[in-house]
């Protein structure tokens, strides 16, 4: 009874989501202020119900009521509870639940601080917004239903898979859909400048705080899924360029781009017509990595989709989105006027740089994924595009960019002095240099390109910190006014320089994994092995039950010299349920330096296969991301988008006076 | 990589036990050894995604690093050993296309875009005039604009 209640909530939340769409756009056409308003009332409505359907669905989960499909596919009785409740998106239907569900909650949270906007632009918005509900609640409706009964209802239920469970992947879903769908508000607001023909700094100061929100989730999830891989793998690999991978980096790399171009819009009121083509690509890379994923195009666990109607479904939801808003945009965008003019080497030119490297390197995963599949379909031969083609065209791309983030930042808007900023740059290019040489004194012989990856790492990290110190006359100053010039600096430029360092950590991290060392050994209890100056010792084997699997569990001791590190216990996990055995990798980690263990198989003599890694720096990579996400979180607090803010700015643009344009 | 292991242990019916490359395969010769894992890690393990024959646990994988090893043990080179294995599976085994006339657009396409991209952006950023200001009223719209400020007072 409780999940048909769900289920009517959502095909009540499809008219919902029509009313939301026609009021909105017909209502800001019209000019008439009652439909906008009633919009908006549509907007909170759908996400109530929304928010019902699945709370009905997160129910039946929790009290395993087998009777519902979903549920009985993939869940059990012996499940702990956390993963009964993660389990609700674990699925294919479950996560497009999830998916209308983030979609409304940003809907509901555009017409809640809609007051602060003038009032067509946010009708419009919603509109848009509406349209976008529609096509995904009838996908849902007619092709994914999670509500569907199962008569007569089994005793328990098929179980998630054991490799679904995890901490680090129950939460890994809810964020890359938080950044996915958040870029459906930027398109939202993209295509509503397009319908009204115009585009400012005020539309830009809007739009800003969704993209850089959405940004920071899409960062946070991809961290999280390449942790995940890293300690679930068996050998610490934490990026394969997998197809499903690369559905989720190309939306970031266009978000970047668009978080970017679309400060150029607010300060500078020019390059609008290509932050709004830029802000249509994001979400229909979103809507490509929702299409890749969900369509069985791809098979891997993520693609969990195997039924090809959904699959012509997604295309034809594709099709409209993409090719209607370009549509549109073809249409439109010569009516945006660019604003002002700017020299190549200023701030425009460094952001403009900025956006042409990452579109290439955006292009770049687009053509690496897809062009096997092309070339598949055309009755061509079958291709791999594995990790050489990307380490060919995909890093040699984004190298340029990596040392003009150091620069940029220091370059003034309009025109800028390419040499006074590398003259205040000296300090990073020293560091950058030093740590260049000791990495080819220490590794000799070894990854050259790797040392290289760590010096320009070293020099993005102390470019950062140098423009910190310019910005707040750091040694220049009295310490009063370098303590009161760093009170004063608005958040968005802490974040910017957070961000911008947290790339530095990541690249360190990512070029240290070429330092790595390995073991792969097969031990007897007692044995001893060396690695990296680390001695492991094999100190016993045990059984473990836990609650829907029983472990094999090892127990190791790291040892430096005669000195104790650490405890290690990887464990075999076998689910009889699923009948499938999953390693669970022991991991000590100092921060600078992971030691990385994995249990093999037992050679039924008494040996069991080992893996042992030492991989420097590695914890970096996630780090680093955590960095970047944080200081968009910073940015995002700074008191300009704050609404009160954009009201009072917007009262005061709707004065006579033209403002001018900084 | 492993999901994809996974899928396919499910849809193949055989379970993944063993984690990579085993001691057990291991060559007792360095150099060898070393050559056998330089070249597994540029073939694919085929039923996986974009994972490398030496980082998967497939089966398929298993037996595809013995037979690398077993080639090099027997006296081939690398590039022999590599031919070996595309003679039975095609180019699909190579994590690495072949540049081709059937793979140049994948190929240079990353630089040609970066090239047309920068391109544009310079031609944009140089060729780009100041808006004109709005014209200047004509005489008619002058006296029109006089009239209506005077009607103002």
């Amino acid at each position: 009874m409780i999940i048909e209640l769900g289920h009517f909530a959502l095909i009540l939340a499809l008219p919902v989501a029509v009313l939301q769409a026609g009021l909105g756009l017909a209502g800001a056409a019209r000019g008439d202020w009652n439909a906008m308003a009633a919009a908006r009332t549509a907007a909170l409505a759908q996400f109530i119900l929304i928010a019902l359907a699945f709370a009905t669905l997160v129910h039946a989960y929790v009290v395993s009521d087998f009777s519902v499909l979903n549920v009985a596919e993939n869940s059990s009785l012996q499940k702990p509870l956390f993963y009964k409740l993660t389990s609700v998106w674990g699925n294919h239907e479950g996560s497009m639940v999830l998916w209308v569900l983030i979609l409304s909650l940003y809907g509901a949270a555009v017409a809640w601080f809609g007051d602060a906007m003038p009032p067509r632009l946010c009708a419009r918005v919603l509109g848009v917004k509406g349209l976008v509900a529609i096509g995904f609640l009838l996908f849902i409706l007619f092709t994914s239903n999670p509500f569907l009964r199962l008569d007569p209802a089994p005793a328990n239920g098929q179980g998630l898979n054991p490799i679904l469970q995890d901490p680090g992947l129950a939460f890994h879903p809810p964020f890359l859909y938080l950044g996915y769908v958040g870029n459906a508000v930027a398109f939202a607001f993209a295509v509503a400048a397009l319908i009204e023909g115009r585009v400012d700094a005020t539309w830009a100061r809007w739009v800003r705080p969704w993209t850089l929100a959405s940004w920071c989730f899409l960062t946070v999830g991809i961290a999280m899924g390449s942790w995940w891989a890293y300690y679930t793998l068996g050998w610490g690999g934490w990026w394969f360029w997998d197809p499903v991978e690369n559905a989720s980096l190309m939306p970031w790399l266009a978000g970047t781009a668009l978080i970017h171009s679309s400060i150029v819009v607010e300060r500078r009121d020019t390059l609008k017509s290509w932050t709004v083509l830029l802000a249509i690509l994001t979400f229909s890379l979103s809507l490509v990595g929702t299409f890749l994923v969900r369509s069985g195009v791809l098979t891997s666990v993520h693609a969990f989709a195997l039924d090809p109607r959904r699959g012509v479904f997604i295309l034809a939801l594709l099709v409209v989105a993409i090719g209607g808003s370009l549509t549109l945009y073809a249409m439109r965008a010569p009516r945006l006027q660019p604003g002002g003019l700017f020299a190549p080497i200023s701030r425009e030119g460094a952001l403009v740089l900025n956006n042409v490297v990452l579109a290439a390197c955006c292009a770049t995963v687009f053509i690496g994924t897809l062009y096997p599949l092309f070339l598949d379909a055309v009755g061509g031969p079958k291709l791999s595009v594995g990790y050489p083609f990307f380490d060919r065209t995909f890093v040699p791309l984004v190298i340029p960019l990596l040392l003009a983030v150091g620069i940029g930042p220091l370059l003034a808007w309009k025109r800028g002095d390419l040499l006074g900023a590398l003259q205040r740059l000296w300090a990073a290019f020293a560091v950058a240099i030093v740590v260049v040489l000791i990495g080819l004194y220490v590794e000799r012989g070894g990854p050259v390109l790797a040392v290289l990856g760590l010096g320009l790492a070293a020099w993005m990290a102390m470019a950062a910190a140098v423009e910190v110190a310019d910005r707040v006359r750091l040694f220049r100053a009295p310490w009063p006014e370098v303590w009161r010039r760093a009170i004063n600096q608005p958040r968005a430029s802490y974040g910017m320089s957070l961000a911008h360092f947290g790339l530095a950590v990541t690249v360190a991290g990512i070029s240290a994994s070429a330092f790595q060392q390995q073991r792969i050994v097969m031990m007897h209890l007692g044995d001893q092995t060396q690695l990296a100056g680390y001695t492991l010792r094999f100190d016993g084997i045990g059984k473990h039950d836990g609650n829907n699997y029983t472990a094999d569990v090892a127990e190791f001791t790291l040892l430096d010299g005669s000195r104790v590190i650490a405890h290690l216990a990887p464990q075999r996990r076998f689910f009889p349920l699923q009948q499938q055995t999953v390693s669970k990798t022991s991991i000590h980690t100092n921060l600078l330096a992971d030691f990385y263990l994995a249990l093999g198989d037992p050679d039924g003599k008494g040996g069991w296969a080992v893996r042992a890694y030492w991989k420097p720096l590695v914890p970096f990579i996630w780090i680093g991301g955590v960095i970047m996400a944080f200081g968009g979180a910073v940015s995002l607090s700074d008191r300009r988008w704050r609404v009160g803010v954009a009201a009072r700015r917007a009262a005061r643009a709707a004065l006579p006076a033209r403002g001018s344009g900084a | 990589m492993i999901r994809a292991v996974v899928v396919a242990a499910l849809l193949l019916g055989f379970v993944p036990a063993a984690l990579a490359v085993e001691p057990g395969e291991m060559l007792a010769n360095p150099q060898l050894e070393a050559r056998a894992e330089a070249i597994g890690k540029q073939l694919r393990c085929l039923v996986c995604q974009n994972e490398s024959i030496e980082d998967s646990n497939a089966d398929l994988a298993h037996d595809l690093r013995v037979l690398i090893r077993n080639r090099l043990t027997a006296g081939d080179t690398d590039a022999q050993a590599i031919k070996f294995v595309t003679d039975r599976y095609g180019d699909f085994v190579l994590l690495k296309p072949p540049v081709e006339p059937a793979t140049y657009v994948l190929w240079f396409s990353p630089f040609a875009i970066l090239t047309i991209g920068a391109l544009g952006a310079w031609l944009y950023i140089r060729h780009r005039r100041p808006v004109p200001p709005d014209e200047p009223l004509d005489l008619n719209q002058r006296r029109k604009l006089e009239r209506l400020l005077l009607e103002d007072q």
